[in-house]
């Protein structure tokens, strides 16, 4: 007995004694006595939910229960198998078969599903119950996500992992019983929200009632396509996680058969997003350098993550311009990939650039019209890890049994700064390897940092580059997190130089497109798996890439350069719908007028009509600015009338006359 | 006027109401205002106006001679409009009878006899309601002020001896003693699971926290249940006296009724007594002159049946969506924002003030020694009387049926003992009792026992044109309905069990329907996460246990005994009494009718779609419904 578990007893599973130790519940407990319970609803990193009703469990003198959602006691005993519980758990998932249509052999979630998974396990060989006959229409408005409500389970993960993990909340149950739906609000399309893409409600869907948008019928096309050229990239976390597919460990690295495995589906040129991630750095450090010399637009953050770019401009709108301006290394590769093809003396749509990423959103940046030029897209379509391997069965290539092989050049070549973009925290790395090795280009590369404080989510550091100049940086990841960290930044608990932002968990390597196996779910081995080959490369900082720098002298021209900006920088724009700080004219009398659903119920139409016949009657007609403003959170006391820094509640034509002539006379 | 003597608001009230010479009592219970009780209480304000009389609306300053007041229900809903004249009680009063009654009843002591009560049994007419077995065989104890006083005049329920328990209890006692109290007392929960609620308060009492809640559930929403909406409406001042006391006992600032919105009378009255409570300092800063702060929220809930359930009722509170979450932790430790709470149902409140009042021993003296006091029921169904009642725990059956209730109603509606079948009791989550449970003493452990539940309280009194299975179709409909969607027993279990009802209704089922059936509902019983769905199977079980052979009856010869499952039904021509007249062979809409003028005719059964045409036509009576 180790001090630890000293206090807290044992469990009794089937008879055997199990220690309690930090379990938040009686189904840990049951786990570590290596017993799988099936459940849908549990997952640690999410609330418990108690809804699939599959963890049951008889424990003496409480009856039956569900184990997700009982504390462990000491002198606890339970029995997690009886004919009851059986039942009961085949009852259930009978019902959930009878509820869907769940077609596994046309299904793209099929040997990875969890249903399927656990009825096979229970030996479910018929569904006594009536299959349900209405049949709900799939939706694939999102360029990333495909929501299948037909194969949904109502588990909930998807809900809590937007909103608990992801802090964004765009998906809900709406209506009751079993008419009962995962939407977003007002059953609007996906695209048509703030989701940003990530996928983590796909990474974490038991079924396949959330999956990524497929693009490998048009990537067949292209590669069949006599008159085009087809170049691949690939992103770094997917060489330490595709092995997963052919059950290999997390982490393992398949660099040399992945390169082999798209020679042989056809593809023309096989370049590494590796060597971008080392251009990335030569930007990115450049604009870092020109703000924190001037002291402006600081903190910078990262954009290389297309989750995190879209809830900015969602969510962060004032924070759009400290973003860097950088592409991401997916769509600088594609930019240097078709410049560089046309430098040759192609034809930019003789050549489509397809990516494998470890991510969904790339789905969706890759649409971005910034990233197109008359209609052709730099990156023409993104495939996942997991489609990937779809890629490959299809073509019926023995993937472990391939001869390993390099990449093409220039844009295969890289150093470990850029592999390990795909780790959390991997960027800021990079960088500070780059910065350090510019003040000491002797030293090691693993850099001396000062780290304040490191979580699974967060690690903050201090770069000293001497002379009293110190970088203070941060690099977080989960969504979720990052809103915290930006909370603390705005209300200067923090202050930082960079800040690195990854929108899932664990960063790149926990991206959605990488393969979800039921209970294969460790992202610290595939983070692990990149480092180490960083350890194998040569080189390790991205200063030591000559491709770059032979780019940068046959094509780009300077660093942060016109054409580098052309090529590889862009911009972002706010999409909040709604403009919560209204215009406002400098040198004028601004009235706003709220317009929120409370005042407008409260007359505010109405008083805004008499406002500008005031303003008419009084003749300051050119001295007055007025626009209608959103809610200014006084629901209870509308409408409510803003005339420069005053406010009125309860407003009518009297009251706004009466602020007016002050406000004017000022 | 401070709260802090309330003696003084009592003497006050009496002194103005010393010159009152007659008091008008008019229900306006829901029941009776929509059998036109307003439009009465409107007749006796011209009517007296026109007469140059003294009318008083409210007890105030300079009131004489007359009091016409409006009361909460009164109990007696299928006898509405009601109307006491002093003593006098009438019912079923209209508009018209207005100007008879003031020129005899009031100006005059006479009584106006047609409008007195009449039992149908056996023809007797009684003039006051102690008279009338409806009300002589209730303890109304939890009632007594409901349908007398006047719901909207803080006054009159404080000169009643209102708000005296919870001045007691805020300026005089300790939590501790509170609680302990409330375990002598031995009340348990009215809410349908019956928790003591003296344990549940002082678990609360005993969780650590500066911040705890007391929540009302009045989220009532069993079909055919009216008994906390009649509180609400009739008396709501005590059920805030109630949550002022349990506030104290377990330390809370802050609380919240949680009340339907479709209930809009019990909103707005319970808003009124809020109000009322506010203005004299019985709620907010500082109550009855003391240190202690309590205040209530009224919060609506938009319709849901599960709210009803107290984790739903928090998420909804809390501005979520209401759907229950697995218990431990119990509201006790972790309830509205995380905060210890206490959530008891509207009766159960109701009745604290009223246990103080009389002491512990007094109230343990009503109802048996595993449940002390009374409980209400919201009595409907083929009986003689319907409405709200007032009973001990430990009445049988047949008291409430044959006694208060005037007996069992047989098909065309009169009285007939023999046309009972069964009593549906406890909502959607109870169970039916039959005929050899009519002198069981109600209480919850002989209910439980029986497959049933106290639960809220309705009760539905069948007599034989009831069809079992089709009964506990329609709760699983309902439940069905009401399901929140979260866990999967309940969800798919609840819409499996009513399809499988369904087709054993339409002659649709087998067998193996009959056994899934059961083998599921005794999954979803146990499987489901919340109450709402552990109790949806109850309907099923409860009738499998007691009418198995007429699920039989239904599934082995597609009949329905009790004549009501339409698509069982067999239309058949007596040959014998058909004249051949063709009628009934004009009147089918589908051709299923064959015979030659002044011959018998015949029913195809494959071709009939039942709609009963045919019957309504036939003038020989020669066309039955069989089963």
């Amino acid at each position: 007995m180790t001090a630890n578990t000293e206090n807290k007893g044992f469990v009794y599973v089937e008879g055997k004694k199990v220690a309690i130790e930090n379990e938040k519940n009686l189904l840990e407990v049951i786990r570590k006595a290596q017993i799988e319970l099936p459940t849908f609803c549990y997952h640690s990193e999410l609330s418990v939910y108690g809804a699939c009703r599959l963890c049951l469990v008889d424990i003496e003198g409480m009856g039956i229960q569900a184990s997700c959602s009982i504390a462990p006691k000491d002198g606890m005993k339970v029995t997690v198998h009886n004919s009851q519980i059986r039942e009961m758990r085949k009852t259930n998932i009978e019902l959930l078969l009878a509820a869907g249509h769940h077609n596994c052999t046309t299904c793209v979630k099929t040997g990875m599903c969890k249903l399927q998974d656990i009825a096979k396990k229970l030996g479910i060989k018929e569904v006594r119950f009536k299959q349900n006959t209405e049949v709900k229409e799939r939706n694939t408005s999102s360029h990333a996500l495909v929501r299948d409500p037909e194969k949904c389970v109502l588990c909930g993960d998807c809900i809590r992992m937007c909103s608990e993990v992801q802090g964004i909340g765009v998906i809900d149950f709406v209506n009751r019983g079993s008419k009962t739906e995962v939407l977003p609000a007002f059953g609007k399309n996906l695209d048509d929200v703030e989701c940003i893409n990530c996928g983590q409600c796909v990474r974490i869907c038991p079924t396949g009632a959330l999956t990524s948008k497929s693009e490998v019928s048009h990537i067949w096309q292209d590669i069949w396509n006599p008159g085009k050229k087809v170049a691949v990239q690939v992103a770094p976390a997917v060489r330490v996680a595709l092995g997963e597919m052919y059950g290999l460990k997390e982490g393992e690295n398949t660099t040399g058969l992945i390169v082999t495995a798209l020679r042989m589906l056809g593809f023309d040129y096989v370049y590494d997003t590796s060597y971008s991630a080392d251009l990335t750095i030569f930007e990115e450090v450049n604009e870092f350098i020109g703000r924190f010399e001037k002291g402006e637009k600081l903190p910078l953050f990262t954009s290389c993550c297309p989750g995190w770019i879209k809830h900015a401009e969602h969510c962060y709108p004032e924070l759009l311009e400290n973003v860097s301006s950088c592409k991401s290394p997916q769509q600088m590769l594609a930019s240097a990939i078709k410049e560089s093809f046309v430098q040759e003396g192609g034809k930019r749509e003789d050549i489509s650039v397809v990516s494998v990423m470890p991510c969904t959103a790339k789905k969706f940046e890759a649409k971005r019209p910034e990233f197109s030029k008359d209609g052709d897209f730099d990156v023409s379509n993104v495939l996942t890890t997991m489609e990937l391997a779809r890629m490959i069965d299809e073509k019926g290539i023995k993937f472990l049994e391939l001869e390993p092989s390099a990449f093409d050049m220039p844009f295969g070549f890289k150093t470990g700064a850029g592999i390990i973009f795909g780790a959390a925290g991997g960027v800021t790395e990079a960088v500070v390897r780059f910065v350090l090795g510019k003040v000491a280009p002797e030293a090691d590369y693993k850099p001396i940092t000062k780290v304040l404080h490191e979580s699974k989510s967060l690690k903050e550091m201090e770069v000293d580059l001497g002379g009293g100049k110190k970088v203070r940086i941060a690099a977080v990841n989960g969504l979720k997190n990052a809103q915290n960290l930006i909370a603390d930044i705005k209300s200067g608990k923090k202050q930082y130089d960079f800040v690195e932002i990854m929108a899932c968990p664990n960063g790149c390597v926990g991206g959605a497109g990488q393969p979800a196996i039921t209970g294969r779910e460790n992202m610290k081995q595939r983070s692990e798996g990149l480092y180490s080959i960083d350890d194998q490369v040569q080189l390790h900082k991205s200063q030591d890439n000559h491709y770059i720098a032979e780019l940068y002298k046959n094509l780009v021209g300077e660093v942060g350069g016109k054409k580098a900006h052309e090529m590889f920088h862009t911009h972002y724009h706010s999409r909040q719908r709604i403009k919560l700080k209204p215009e406002e004219a400098k040198g004028k009398t601004n009235i706003n007028v709220c317009f929120g659903s409370s005042c407008v119920a409260n007359g505010a139409k109405k008083l805004y009509q008499e406002t500008r016949q005031l303003v008419k009657e009084k003749g300051v007609d050119a001295k007055v600015h007025m626009t209608p403003s959103f809610c200014y959170e006084k629901c209870t006391r509308g409408p409510v009338v803003k005339i420069n820094d005053a406010i009125i509640e309860k407003a009518d034509a009297k009251k706004v006359a009466a602020e007016l002539d002050k406000q004017v006379k000022k | 006027m401070p709260a802090n003597n309330l003696k003084e608001i009592k003497d006050n009230y009496d002194k103005q109401y010393a010159n009152i010479t007659k008091k008008i009592i008019i229900c306006a219970g829901t029941g009776c205002v929509s059998s036109g009780s307003m439009k009465v209480f409107e007749a006796f304000k011209t009517e007296l106006a026109k007469r140059n009389l003294n009318v008083c609306l409210k007890i105030s300053e300079g009131c004489r001679e007359i009091y016409l007041s409006k009361s909460g229900c009164q109990g007696f809903c299928q006898q509405g409009p009601l109307l006491s004249i002093g003593d006098t009680f009438y019912t079923k009063v209209k508009d018209t009878d207005v100007v008879e009654l003031i020129e005899k009843s009031v100006l005059k002591d006479e009584v106006v006899e047609r409008l007195l009560y009449k039992n149908p049994a056996d023809g007797k007419q009684y003039k006051t309601t102690a008279e009338i077995p409806f009300y002589k065989k209730q303890t109304r104890f939890l009632l007594q002020d409901c349908g007398r006083i006047n719901p909207e005049d803080i006054n009159e329920y404080i000169s009643n001896g209102g708000y005296e328990s919870a001045r007691k209890a805020i300026a005089e006692m300790s939590d501790a003693e509170i609680c302990n109290f409330m375990l002598d007392a031995g009340l348990k929960g009215r809410g349908g699971a019956g928790f003591p609620t003296g344990k549940k308060w002082d678990l609360t009492r005993q969780s650590k926290g500066h911040k705890k809640y007391v929540i009302c559930n009045a989220d009532e929403g069993d079909p055919g249940a009216f008994m906390d909406r009649s509180i609400m409406e009739g008396n709501p001042h005590s059920v805030v006296e109630g949550m002022i006391i349990a506030a104290k006992a377990i330390g809370a600032d802050e609380g919240y009724i949680y009340v339907r919105m479709e209930y809009p009378l019990a909103v707005t009255r319970i808003k009124t007594a809020v109000r009322e409570a506010r203005e004299i300092g019985i709620l907010g800063k500082g109550i009855f002159g003391t240190k202690y702060n309590f205040d209530i929220n009224i919060m609506e809930g938009a319709g849901a049946f599960v709210c009803g359930e107290e984790t739903a009722l928090i998420a909804s509170v809390e501005g979520a969506r209401g759907m229950p979450r697995p218990k431990p932790p119990f509201p006790a430790v972790s309830g509205l924002f995380g905060k210890p709470t206490v959530i008891n149902n509207v009766e159960t409140l109701a009745n604290i003030g009223k246990i103080m009042a009389v002491g512990a021993q007094e109230f343990r003296k009503m109802g048996t020694k595993n449940a002390p006091g009374t409980k209400t029921f919201a009595l409907t169904g083929h009986v003689a009387n319907t409405g709200l009642v007032e009973v001990p725990f430990g009445t049988t059956l047949r008291e409430i049926v044959n006694e208060i209730a005037g007996g069992t109603t047989g098909e065309d509606g009169s009285p007939d003992q023999e046309a009972f079948k069964a009593v549906q009791i406890g909502g959607p989550s109870g169970g039916c009792l039959t005929k050899e449970h009519l002198d069981m003493p109600i209480e919850y452990d002989t209910l439980k026992a029986a497959g049933a539940m106290v639960g809220s309280g309705g009760l539905v009194v069948m007599n034989k044109t009831t069809c079992m299975p089709s009964i506990a179709k329609f709760f699983m409909g309902f439940t069905q309905n009401e399901s929140c969607g979260k866990c999967v027993s309940c969800r798919e279990g609840t819409k499996q069990m009513l399809s499988m009802l369904t087709d054993i209704t339409e002659g649709k089922a087998d067998d193996k329907t009959m056994h899934t059936l059961e083998d599921l509902a005794n999954v979803v019983k146990v499987s489901s996460l919340c109450g709402l769905g552990k109790s949806a199977p109850q309907p099923v079980l409860s009738t499998l246990r007691y009418f198995r052979n007429e699920y039989n009856e239904h599934i082995q010869n597609k009949n329905c005994p009790a004549g009501a499952c339409k698509a069982l039904a067999k239309y058949t021509i007596d040959p014998a009494k058909c004249v051949g007249c063709t009628a009934c062979k004009r009147a089918c809409p589908v051709g299923a009718i064959t015979g030659e003028v002044k011959k018998p005719h015949a029913v195809d059964k494959a071709k009939c779609i039942k709609c009963g045409a045919c019957m309504k036509a036939c003038k020989f009576n020669a066309i039955s419904v069989g089963g």
